[in-house]
């Protein structure tokens, strides 16, 4: 294959928005993307939204959203561990960004039903992330993008501050090419268990993975073995609790579990270890996986009684259900009688549940319980009783490629020519710690945009 | 009645998957009807099946559609479903099995129309009318197209009271009625959501290709029962009876709506050829070709007559044309017809669901 002016490494979105304004200025852009077609598009198939600034409503955005209370919001999740700089360019051209992913196909639609609370600060894709994604091969297909699916890049070859060469391969086959410039937005690790293993232990092993099997860091593990910069450590990602039996992979937002503030959630050995009534689940749901993580087995059980059954979103899996607790215990694979002991203590410590609210914190709560439940705390009485298991799924990892605001890698001290990275690969840059739903595709899409624009200046220019 | 269980199965587990999901609310009126539910009768089903209108674009959408292990193909269970419920709602039942899917037999009973039409001019030869009533009087033709025009909306009413029925629709009220029609009128949900069109016969990329061809041919197929309309009124009432000349309005809008039904199912079908048929009903395929194929071929045969109607060919072109409508009409509740009355019953159903 006669070799393009620019490669760009992964399928997902940061690699399109890349693509796409390479190929608007005119460059002649490559997509070597590992997956097969089906499974195009890595994460950003499984993403429903974007987190947006905007002035006055825009598309579906209802009223405003500043670029002050933007950062604020991303402060709070991330304790402040945020590199201010980026998070700013991040978040004043995510208003722009928002018309531009329209003039490229894609469409948006009025926040889902039971996500309301996002109807200012997050635009969601019609049809989710998938549709997004191919819109996008669809417009970049127009603008004579190339695409090789199956494409695996195992090597990007090093000179000085030059990348020579990308080693993939295809079939069976390995491919070399020499692009003048190249973009990585090839993802996180989180699909490489055992690079999970090396970095939280053994049992990491235990983990699911939210998303797609494909972003292994291969890219990423070549590109930091050479001495690119690198940014964060390897135990931080997003991770949250979500049903025990998801698939190991690619299980997706249907395996998500909300029925956690109205529950009692207990290890393996049938006792509780934390507050579930804590917060309103959308603030807290990012903090379970690691709290489940931090279990024997790395597992949790979720228990609640028939008159809290239909206060959550259902999800894919049915509940396990027993008319007894002891029952309940026997399906679940727990303890019986310390099940019925714990349920039987925190009924104890529940008082009047008349003030109880199940969207708002109600400030019902157990009186002296270790760790008490601080929020609709009702007593777990009424038959059948209901269970769910929780493991910890990932949905990305934080350790990545160092960039400026250009999008550019770097090399001890200076800038990599002809190197940029976009994406989950480079979040860490931004994303110290924590997690702002909708960020994810905000980050994608401004440094996806700003490194196929300066890629396509550099291959231009030389 | 007796839905097939394991095509409700199947549809109700790939429903409880889009439940926890909700992507795909924007794209038609399945979804929002389906959230409203955390569980799924069989009655819930069917609704929701005949709401949709198998534009695809939730297939394409979708994050969980083969190779991966939830095996997503919603617009398929509902396509199956849907059939299923057309065959076993259809009054009498048995006609509807026979029938829905199968396109051979379709044609054979067309081939029998019009054996029995010229069978008809022939044993039932008119003494002196004129134009087309010298092939067959005019008492004849109503002796025979009466029957064959009640016939099918009796069956329908019967069907549609059992639909009606199953899926546990509350009381009707005309003004759900009315919206629901204004909806078919401008095939909203064919416009996909977005207003781009829907996924038909080019994989991913929307058009508005389905939607265009759906009004050609529904729109062609009203004006020529307009025509036929009119000059029933003319022939009756005022007392003017056929032939009509060029301008009259039985002709105007027989001609329009002829050429209209003709160009749109013969696209119909050539989309049809060109879509993906995993994502229809299983081995429905022939069955909707085929009837396409006769409503094309009635409108095709009108027009015929209309050129040809001097020349001597035009007797058997007469009979010709008129078994075609005859099939046709006997067969509307046994075919891919019939989904018109029940999409407008299942949006009517849900205009009551949604206020
Ligand atoms: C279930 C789920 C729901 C989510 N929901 C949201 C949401 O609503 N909003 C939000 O903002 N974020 C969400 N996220 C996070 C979001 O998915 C990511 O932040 C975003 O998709 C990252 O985009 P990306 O292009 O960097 O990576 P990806 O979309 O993951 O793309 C990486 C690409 O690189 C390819 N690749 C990997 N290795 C190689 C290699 N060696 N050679 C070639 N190609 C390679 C992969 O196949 C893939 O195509 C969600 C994540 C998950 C798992
Ligand atoms: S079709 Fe797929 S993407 Fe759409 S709602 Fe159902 S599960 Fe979600
Ligand atoms: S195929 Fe189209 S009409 Fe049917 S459910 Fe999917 S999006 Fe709705």
């Amino acid at each position: 294959m006669t070799s393009p002016d620019i490669a760009i490494i992964g399928g997902g979105n940061a690699a399109l928005c890349a693509a796409i304004t390479a190929a608007e200025a005119g460059a002649r852009v490559l997509i070597l993307e590992t997956a097969p077609k089906p499974y195009r598009g890595g994460n950003s198939r499984h993403t429903r939204n974007f987190r947006c600034m905007h002035h006055g409503p825009l598309g579906p955005l209802v009223d405003s959203y500043t670029e002050e209370e933007y950062l604020a919001d991303l402060m709070k999740v991330t304790g402040g561990k945020t590199d201010e700089g980026l998070a700013r360019l991040a978040i004043r051209t995510s208003e722009e960004c928002l018309p531009w992913m329209e003039e490229h196909g894609v469409r948006f639609q009025p926040s889902l039903s039971g996500t309301l609370s996002l109807a200012r600060t997050n635009a969601f894709f019609l049809g989710g992330g998938k549709s997004l994604v191919n819109a996008y091969y669809l417009t970049a297909g127009k603008l004579g993008v190339q695409v090789e699916y199956e494409a695996a890049v195992t090597h990007l070859e090093l000179d000085d501050d030059r990348v020579t060469r990308i080693d993939y391969t295809q079939n069976g086959q390995t491919h070399t090419i020499t692009p003048k410039a190249v973009v990585v937005a090839s993802g996180g690790f989180q699909a490489d268990t055992d690079w999970l293993a090396r970095a939280w232990g053994p049992a990491a092993k235990n983990f699911l993975i939210r998303g797609t099997p494909y972003n292994r860091g291969v890219v990423l593990a070549d590109l930091l073995d050479q001495g690119i910069e690198q940014v964060g450590d390897p135990t931080q990602c997003h991770a949250v609790a979500i049903d025990g039996r998801a698939p190991k992979f690619d299980g997706g937002i249907v395996t998500r579990l909300d029925c956690v503030p109205f529950s009692i959630v207990v290890n393996k050995d049938a006792q509780r270890f934390y507050d579930e009534g804590e917060d309103v689940w959308p603030k807290r749901y990012a903090i379970w996986g690691r709290l489940v993580a931090a279990q024997p087995d790395q597992v949790g059980y979720v228990i609640i009684d028939a008159k809290s059954l239909e206060l959550f979103m259902p999800s894919v899996f049915p509940p396990i259900k027993a008319d007894t607790l002891e029952e309940l215990a026997d399906q679940m694979g727990l303890p019986a009688d310390a099940l019925v002991q714990t349920v039987t203590e925190f009924n104890k410590s529940c008082g009047d549940t008349s003030g109880f609210h199940p969207t708002e914190l109600d400030g019902v709560t157990t009186t002296g319980l270790t760790p008490p439940k601080t929020n609709w705390a009702r007593p777990i009485t009424e038959p059948p009783f209901y269970g769910y298991s929780l493991r910890t799924g990932v949905t990305f990892t934080y350790l990545g490629l160092k960039v400026d605001e250009t999008a550019q890698c770097a090399i001890g001290n200076r800038p990599v020519t002809n190197l940029w990275a976009a994406g989950e690969t480079m979040a860490g840059s931004i994303l110290g710690q924590g997690y702002l739903a909708g960020f994810g595709m905000t980050i994608g899409t401004v440094f996806g945009r700003i490194a196929g624009k300066e890629a396509a200046a550099h291959a231009n220019a030389n | 009645m007796q839905m097939q269980t394991d095509l409700l199965q199947e549809a109700r587990r790939q429903a409880e998957i889009c439940n926890a999901c909700r992507y795909c609310e924007g794209y038609c009126s399945v979804f929002p009807a389906l959230h409203a539910e955390r569980a799924f009768s069989d009655g819930d089903l069917t609704q929701l099946a005949n709401l949709c209108h198998n534009c695809r674009g939730c297939y394409y959408a979708c994050q969980y559609t083969a190779p991966h292990e939830f095996d997503l193909n919603l617009p398929q269970a509902l396509a199956n479903v849907r059939q299923d419920s057309w065959e076993e709602l259809a009054f009498p039942r048995a006609a509807g099995k026979a029938f829905q899917k199968n396109g051979v037999l379709i044609a054979v009973a067309t081939v029998i129309g019009f054996a029995l039409l010229f069978w008809a001019a022939r044993a039932l030869a008119s003494g002196g009318g004129v134009g087309f009533y010298a092939v067959l009087s005019h008492n004849a033709m109503v002796a025979i197209f009466l029957p064959a025009f009640l016939f099918p909306l009796v069956s329908i009413a019967v069907s549609l009271r059992r639909y009606w029925r199953h899926i546990g629709a509350g009381p009707f009220r005309p003004a759900h009625l009315i919206e629901a029609l204004r909806q078919a009128a401008n095939m909203k949900n064919l416009k996909g959501g977005h207003g781009d069109g829907c996924n038909f016969e080019d994989e991913d990329r929307f058009t508005h290709a389905r939607r265009a061809v759906h009004q050609a041919v529904m729109y062609g197929f009203l004006l020529c029962f307009a025509a036929t309309s009119t000059a029933t009124v003319m022939h009756y009432i005022f007392d003017m009876p056929a032939p009509y000349g060029l301008f009259s309005l039985p002709k105007l809008l027989g001609l329009s709506g002829g050429i209209l039904l003709v160009v749109g199912c013969f696209e119909m079908i050539r989309l049809k050829l060109r879509s993906d048929r995993k994502l229809g009903a299983a081995g429905a395929f022939g069955g909707e070709v085929a009837f396409i194929g006769l409503l094309g071929f009635t409108g095709f045969s009108g027009l015929a007559l209309y050129a040809l109607g001097q020349t001597s060919v035009m007797p058997v072109l007469l009979a010709i044309h008129l078994g075609a409508v005859l099939t046709f009409f006997l067969f509307t509740p046994f075919t891919k017809m019939a989904h018109g009355f029940y999409r407008l019953t299942a949006l009517t159903a849900d205009a009551g669901r949604s206020r």
